[in-house]
């Protein structure tokens, strides 16, 4: 897989109709490049949370920002930084599992902490949730076998609980 | 009180102090029709709704209040999203309320349904689709408040037909509450400090002031500054006016069609003090050469006009009105410490250039009318105070290079999008904003076919615009970009100088029709027009086909390239 430059952005926005098509039609229109994106609700209901994350080789990750944050119903925009916060992804995969791969599989996926939920009579369907780059890890060592289907969330982060505050970048209400 | 949504929502409109709508109505916004009648509002009944639209944004352009306009849905709602987009470009405050088909009929392709937040939302600040009449007084103010805070611009609000009809509990509220909208005014005072350090030090400085200034009423900041630093001073399209063409600091128009000394001093400075502009591409030329020598300060309202073209060494985000008032009390404190470089070589070398490369044309012509003397006859013979508007193409760079603008919001024109058609409804509109100031639009051949209709409009509303058409019988503009760049072939850009019959179609539309053919006639009948008052006039001036406008960068070229009038030598720098 071609190696881009990623960041992540959790963004808050209101719970408004419309809003993730604002999110993706500015995207487009500005020649953005989202490599993966999760939407989820708050406890408060009113507002959700959107990590996106982006691919600044299409465009300066300050551009991005700026302009997301024009859209009116974008509350709080923070990067995360890889190494400060917690990044969870989960695959789920259908794989080829004739009688003779089914036990290597099994090790493979026991090995990751994975779990196998599915078992057909020459399938398995296996999932993980883990740091995106053990994601990837998994995904290209089940290559082998035969990946018959794959689903994967895109990436969901956290700022990390006791360094957060102090390399957490809020780019906080500043917006025409 | 019980209102049903419709009334609720005219109610919303004159509680926030509109004054005048400008629409035509439909299925989907018939309801809001009938509250109408018994409302003080003024409404212009259009001919079609891209004039509405434009009406709109000529009545912003001028008053600096939001333009409203109100049409149906479906086609109607499609229609207005050329003078939505041409807004958004011009960061003009402007309200478009649509009809919608029923809550329960949208998604099922119902009868003149569209998608109008949908298509609309890359052409507006914001959008909302009503789905309760409770909450049309909320959103209506929340419109408003986004449409005219921060970087103003265009703003819609869909209706569905059952809402309008829905009973609601009248309320008007105090404020809004958007968590996620809070632009930011005041210049961040650190930014403003190091901007007057950079000032001071600078020898060879340029203003480069656009749009944003008008926008801000700071006028008054940018000429104060000006004097201070004794700074010359480029305009853009959209902000010609915002300093006076006539002071001795003005350089005129910078980019494609600009002035060879505003282009060439941008290209010279070490310093480029940009205040509410956007680097457009049409200033920048090729952007990699772009004021190669100098810093840059930038102030403007919008964070993500900062650093989206040209990395600036001083960003400042805030109201350039404000921003500036800081800026020249910093400038004062820090002169008690430091002096001014000084400037006279600088005053001087933009003197010099100003005197070898003016604008010019061939004034001895005595045969055929050049399209630029019948705008500086127009500019000499009308009030101080008329408006100007144009079009789009040759005419609206004669009409900005050659009449001598002395004030803003005095200048109206289509610089974004550039969109044709734009003169005769934003003249109307301009002219319902101020019916005490002269308006007169100058428009293309071209451009008048696209929305001569306004007219009618205006004859029957009794706004009695004038019309200057700067009929070249061609695609003027296009013409001269085949002529340069395509070996002279003429490709699909002839329109004839007589079909249509202009004064009759003028006649035809309840205006007054003059003809103008030749250069002795263009003042006279310029005094005629100016007499009459009671409806609009249009006049068909035929001018100069193979006009071109000078100087030009060509398109993509470094501003270095910039090519003068041939009777000028080679230009270049
Ligand atoms: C809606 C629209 N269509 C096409 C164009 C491309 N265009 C730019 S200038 C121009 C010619 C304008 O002709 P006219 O109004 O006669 O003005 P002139 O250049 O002759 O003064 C055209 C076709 C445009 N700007 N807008
Ligand atoms: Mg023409």
């Amino acid at each position: 897989m071609k190696q881009y430059k990623h960041h992540t952005l959790s963004v808050l926005v209101e719970n408004k109709a419309g809003v993730l098509s604002r999110i993706a039609g500015l995207f487009a229109r500005r020649g953005f490049n989202i490599y993966s994106l999760a939407v989820a609700p708050t406890d408060d209901q009113k507002f959700s949370q959107i990590t996106i994350v982006v691919d600044v080789q299409s465009a300066p990750l300050e551009q991005i920002t700026k302009q997301l944050f024009k859209l009116i119903n974008v509350v709080k925009i923070s990067e995360l930084d890889p190494a400060t916060s917690c990044e969870y992804e989960l695959i789920l995969a259908k794989i080829n599992a004739p009688g003779n791969n089914r036990a290597s599989i099994i090790e493979l996926v026991q090995l990751f902490g994975g779990k196998i939920v599915d078992i057909g009579i020459s399938q398995l369907t296996v999932m993980l949730a883990d740091s995106p780059t053990k994601v990837d890890d998994f995904e290209a060592l089940l290559e082998p076998y035969g990946i018959i289907e794959v689903q994967r969330t895109g990436r969901v982060a956290l700022a990390k609980q006791e360094t957060s505050s102090a390399k957490l970048r809020s780019i906080s209400g500043k917006v025409s | 009180m019980e209102l049903t949504g419709a009334q609720a929502l005219i109610k919303s409109l004159e509680a926030q102090g509109v004054e005048v709508i400008f629409g035509i109505p439909g299925g989907a916004i018939l309801p809001v029709y009938d509250p109408l009648i018994d409302s003080p509002l003024r409404h212009i009944l259009v001919r079609h709704e891209q004039g509405a639209g434009h009406m709109a944004e000529g009545y912003a352009h001028v008053s600096g209040r939001p333009g409203v306009a109100m049409v149906t849905s479906g086609p109607a709602a499609t229609n207005i999203v050329t003078a939505l987009a041409d807004a958004y470009m011009d960061s003009i405050p402007m309200v478009c309320i649509t009809g919608q088909v029923a809550l329960g009929s949208i998604g099922t392709d119902a009868f003149q349904e569209a998608d109008t937040t949908g298509i609309t939302m890359s052409v507006t600040k914001h959008n909302w689709l009503v789905t309760s009449a409770q909450d049309i007084p909320r959103i209506i103010k929340e419109a408003f408040h986004v449409a005219t805070t921060g970087r103003p611009g265009p703003v819609l609000v869909d209706i569905p037909k059952d809402v309008s009809n829905q009973l609601m509990q009248w309320y008007w509220p105090d404020e809004v509450d958007m968590p996620g909208y809070k632009p930011t005014v005041k210049g961040h005072p650190k930014m403003i400090k190091q901007a007057a350090k950079l000032i001071l030090e600078a020898k060879k400085p340029v203003i480069y002031a656009g749009g944003g200034i008008i926008r801000a009423g700071a006028s008054d900041q940018l000429k104060t500054l000006a004097e201070l630093i004794s700074s010359p001073v480029a305009t853009t399209l959209m902000g010609r006016g915002c300093f006076p063409d006539e002071h001795e600091l003005a350089m005129g128009m910078p980019g494609m069609h600009g002035t060879y000394t505003a282009v060439t001093a941008i290209q010279k400075a070490d310093l480029l003090i940009a205040l509410g502009v956007r680097f457009d591409d049409r200033v920048t030329g090729k952007i990699s050469s772009f004021a190669p020598n100098a810093k840059v300060i930038h102030v403007d309202i919008d964070p993500a006009e900062l650093g989206k073209v040209r990395h600036p060494e001083v960003p400042i985000v805030g109201d350039v009105g404000y921003v500036l008032t800081e800026l020249i009390k910093e400038i004062k404190n820090l002169e008690k410490k430091q002096d001014q470089s000084d400037k006279s070589a600088w005053l001087k070398q933009i003197k010099d250039w100003q005197i070898r490369f003016p604008l010019t044309y061939d004034k001895e012509q005595t045969k055929v009318i050049k399209p630029q003397f019948v705008v500086e006859t127009l500019s000499a013979n009308t009030p101080e105070d008329t408006i100007v508007v144009s079009g789009v193409g040759q005419h609206q760079m004669f009409a900005t290079q050659y009449w001598k603008f002395n004030r803003p919001n005095q200048w109206v024109n289509s610089g974004g999008l550039g969109t044709m058609g734009f003169a005769i409804p934003a003249a109307i509109g301009a002219k319902v904003a101020n019916p005490s100031a002269m308006v007169w639009a100058i428009d293309g051949d071209g451009c008048f076919q696209m929305t001569a209709q306004e007219l009618v409009t205006a004859s029957s509303e009794k706004i009695p615009i004038k019309v200057a058409i700067l009929n070249n019988a061609y695609l003027g503009m296009v013409r001269q970009w085949q002529e340069m760049f395509y070996e002279e072939r003429y490709s699909e850009v002839y329109l004839s100088p007589d079909l249509p019959d202009y004064v009759k179609w003028a006649e035809a539309m309840g205006c007054v029709g003059f003809r103008v053919e030749s250069p002795d006639e263009v003042a006279i009948v310029i005094e005629k027009a100016n007499a009459i008052n009671d409806r609009p006039v249009v006049i068909d001036f035929r001018t100069d086909s193979s006009e071109k406008v000078y100087p030009m960068v060509p398109s993509g070229a470094s501003n270095d390239d910039i090519v003068v009038d041939p009777s000028q030598g080679q230009g270049g720098m």
